[in-house]
């Protein structure tokens, strides 16, 4: 075997120029070559207790994965981490890998990590561009499994039960598979046509989609036991958007993260010629610090808006965004109005003429400037406003962008289904719920988290799911 | 894909239709919606349901043409088929008790007020029901209105059938002789539920007002079917598509919700010239 390579920094990510990219579409990251991929997987030491893997909520096989790319077989690459993830040209673009596997690599103590994301998102690319074999649909072992939602946590949940022969429908609510992977996450980060490869896939394999089913309405969960299916994991994903409850938030022209980045991504109103219409051009203000705030951020700025804000009330090191998704926002042009916090949303109105075209609509959002005080019972430092430090915002746009509270439409509709205090569906360390058969994991769990920790809910279930039908 | 197996012209711009759609025709109740889609890339539109056919597995529909979805629509024929149709969403209009109520209904408000005063009829309530329009030729569900009401009241605004005058001239004779209804359900324009509400006001009787705002997903995901309820002081947060379509007539903010229902009317007004042109130009 050749010698590792020790450079201290991981190669370079290939992007688009930030201020070409800043005005399309068109994905930011654009993945390593193969002679890159080979000389970064170099960089791997092959570590016997493999931390790396610890780190991964799906438990991949990294340096196994890695060793294959050091020899040039991408496709085995691919093969080993199919093995543990269901989706992994998703999970090698968004997964914060920072805080999870590449946390843990040696080389991260002097130096850089490896770049396991990069790798994972190249040999997922490979695959999807040479590979054009249909996966073995494996025998049927005759059980009937129902999926709510096919976000990120039910897709899991789904493939990793079809590779096991299991029967699997997954109900979608809405016209398109995916789940937040189409609706929530914009194509510059997660084109569509990769998730739409992905599902494509878990189809191949033997896993039917029934878009436009809304379980909790069309049907219900004891409905689908009464169909036929043994066991049903629930994947419905997070649910009602926040708002401030400042005065204002009724005014057009205020969204939540989750209208606005819908209307643009699954209702495609960041094509030319879009049906559904958004507020484009002009100057927006997104309210919050979090990865969704970065999305809808850069969305308003692809969309045309002369200038866009985050604004949010605690300082740079306590913002809850990936690093990366806060440079390129940066680097793009996006100003982060810091330790500021909104108060209320003036509107347009012109007394001479109710009629107006403008009344009704955003003006400018009243802020107060934050400092920070004393740590509260988590450690992080409290903020605190300043007196006497208000001052107006002129925008034309406001995204609250403040996390959201669980949908009640599941559990009104199933009986004896617990939930906790906050609406979040309780389950066990199997994700099994108070129903029998019945289990749960994702954002409907957790509530707003990641797509990877998810999808990792999803695996456990479906584990606990084939145990609970093999007994 | 979701057939289309009947289509009725009620009027001018009133298109009554028929889909295939078993799952939803299984479930739905008077007062709750559906969302669908007429092609790909098309727009998501929330329409309320007409009625239902469970033996045959179709969901009634009433729509009125006024932008470029449900002019793409009004071109579809028995035999086409939609993209999307996604339902029932919305919590059912509750009837459970009522003995004796009155059904203000106006233009295509009137379809999604006809099921409700159907299941009331068959449930032995007295109904009452006023139905307003703005001229003879918008008329629509006329006779199925009179097979279930006991007394009923046609209003037209140039008085060109029926009475003339709007539907609360009838309410507010029938409140101030005395008639006592448990409930004033009422479903049309926003304007015109706003003022059923204040002529209801001085004689308590409780109203139920039908809100249809702008949304996109239906299940409390978007947020953007936001409105304002005046609850005992305090203002509340609600979202039409899980919390309604229905609310407190008394606690609605309609200033409000006639304001966001404005959001983008120029965008629509634009989006419906452009597809006319488009079919203009197909027969041509």
């Amino acid at each position: 075997m050749t010698r590792p390579n020790m450079s201290p920094t991981r190669n370079v990510m290939p992007t688009q120029d930030p201020l070409i990219r800043a005005r399309n579409f068109k994905e930011v990251a654009l993945g390593y070559s193969e002679e890159t991929a080979i000389d970064e997987a170099m960089r791997c030491l092959n570590c016997k207790n493999m931390p790396c893997v610890e780190g991964c909520p799906v438990k991949i096989h990294i340096p196994e994965f890695i060793s294959k790319i050091k020899e040039g077989d991408f496709e085995g690459a691919y093969q080993i981490i199919s093995k543990s993830s269901s989706l992994p040209a998703v999970c090698g673009r968004v997964c914060p890998q920072e805080t999870q596997c590449e946390s843990k690599c040696v080389r991260g103590i002097k130096g850089e990590s490896v770049g396991i994301g990069r790798l994972e998102r190249f040999v997922a690319d490979w695959h999807n561009t040479f590979c054009l074999d249909a996966p073995v649909r494996p025998e049927s072992n005759g059980h009937k499994v129902a999926v709510v939602g096919s976000g990120p946590s039910g897709l899991t949940c789904a493939g990793d039960l079809a590779k096991k022969g299991y029967d699997v429908t997954v109900f979608e609510a809405l016209h398109t598979a995916g789940g937040v992977l189409v609706y929530g996450i914009p194509e510059f980060r997660l084109p569509k046509a990769i998730v739409a490869k992905e599902v494509d896939t878990l189809k191949k394999l033997g896993v039917k989609i029934e878009t436009n089913v809304v379980i909790g309405k069309t049907l219900t969960v004891d409905e689908l036991f009464s169909m036929g299916f043994e066991a049903v994991f629930i994947g419905s994903g997070a649910g009602l958007p926040n708002f401030m409850g400042i005065p204002g938030e009724a005014l057009n022209g205020v969204y939540s993260a989750n209208e606005f980045l819908t209307r643009s991504n699954l209702m495609k109103a960041y094509l030319s010629c879009p049906e559904t219409p958004i507020m484009k051009g002009g100057k927006v203000a997104v309210v919050g610090g979090g990865n969704v705030a970065m999305d809808a951020a850069r969305s308003a700025l692809r969309l045309g808006a002369d200038k866009v804000y985050i604004v949010y009330r605690r300082s740079m090191d306590e913002l809850p965004a990936r690093k990366e998704e806060v440079e390129h926002a940066q680097e793009e042009g996006i100003e982060f109005r810091l330790l500021c916090n909104p108060t209320e949303i003036l509107g347009y109105y012109n007394p001479d003429d109710p009629r107006d075209a403008k009344n009704g609509f955003v003006k400018a959002m009243k802020c107060v400037k934050m400092e920070l005080g004393e740590p509260d019972e988590k450690g992080r430092r409290r903020p605190v406003v300043i007196p006497d430090s208000e001052f107006e915002l002129e925008v034309d746009t406001v995204i609250m962008s403040i996390g959201t509270s669980p949908n009640p439409l599941i559990k009104s509709t199933t009986e004896g289904l617990e939930v906790n205090r906050w609406g979040g569906i309780v389950v066990n360390e199997d994700g099994l719920t108070s129903r029998s058969g019945v289990y749960a994991g994702g954002d409907a769990v957790t509530g707003a988290a990641t797509v990877i920790s998810a999808m990792g809910a999803g695996k456990i279930a479906a584990k606990a799911i084939d145990e609970f039908l093999s007994k | 894909m979701y057939k289309i197996v009947d289509k009725k012209v009620l009027n001018p711009t009133v298109v009554q239709l028929q889909v295939e759609a078993p799952l939803v025709a299984n479930k739905a109740k008077p007062g709750q919606f559906i969302i669908l889609r007429v092609d790909e890339n098309g727009e998501r539109i929330p329409l309320t349901v007409a009625g239902v056919n469970k033996d045959a597995g179709t969901v009634k529909i009433i729509y009125q043409i006024v932008g470029s979805t449900t002019e793409k629509l009004s071109h579809k024929e028995a035999g086409d088929f939609l993209q999307d149709f996604v339902g029932p969403l919305g919590v059912a209009t509750h009837l459970e008790g009522l003995k004796k109520v009155c059904i203000v209904g106006g233009g295509v408000g009137c379809a999604i007020a006809m099921p409700i005063a159907e299941a009331l009829y068959q449930m032995g309530a007295d109904v009452t029901s006023i139905i307003g329009f703005r001229s003879k030729d918008l008329v629509i569900l006329e006779d199925e209105f009179a097979a279930c009401s006991k007394v009923l009241r046609l209003m037209t605004d140039d008085g060109s059938y029926g009475e003339k005058g709007n539907v609360t001239l009838p309410l507010k004779e029938m409140l101030a002789r005395g008639e006592q209804f448990d409930m004033i359900i009422t479903i049309g324009p926003l304007i015109m539920m706003k003022f059923v509400v204040e002529t209801a006001r001085p004689f308590n009787v409780p109203v139920t007002a039908s809100m249809n705002p702008i949304m996109i997903d239906g299940t409390g995901m978007c947020g953007g079917c936001r409105l304002t309820l005046n609850v005992d002081g305090k203002k509340v947060t609600k979202f039409a598509c899980v919390d309604g379509p229905d609310f407190n007539g008394y606690e609605i903010d309609f200033d409000e919700a006639m304001a966001r229902g404005r959001m983008y009317s120029q965008f629509e007004r634009h989006a419906h010239k452009e597809t006319c042109n488009l079919f203009a130009k197909e027969v041509q």
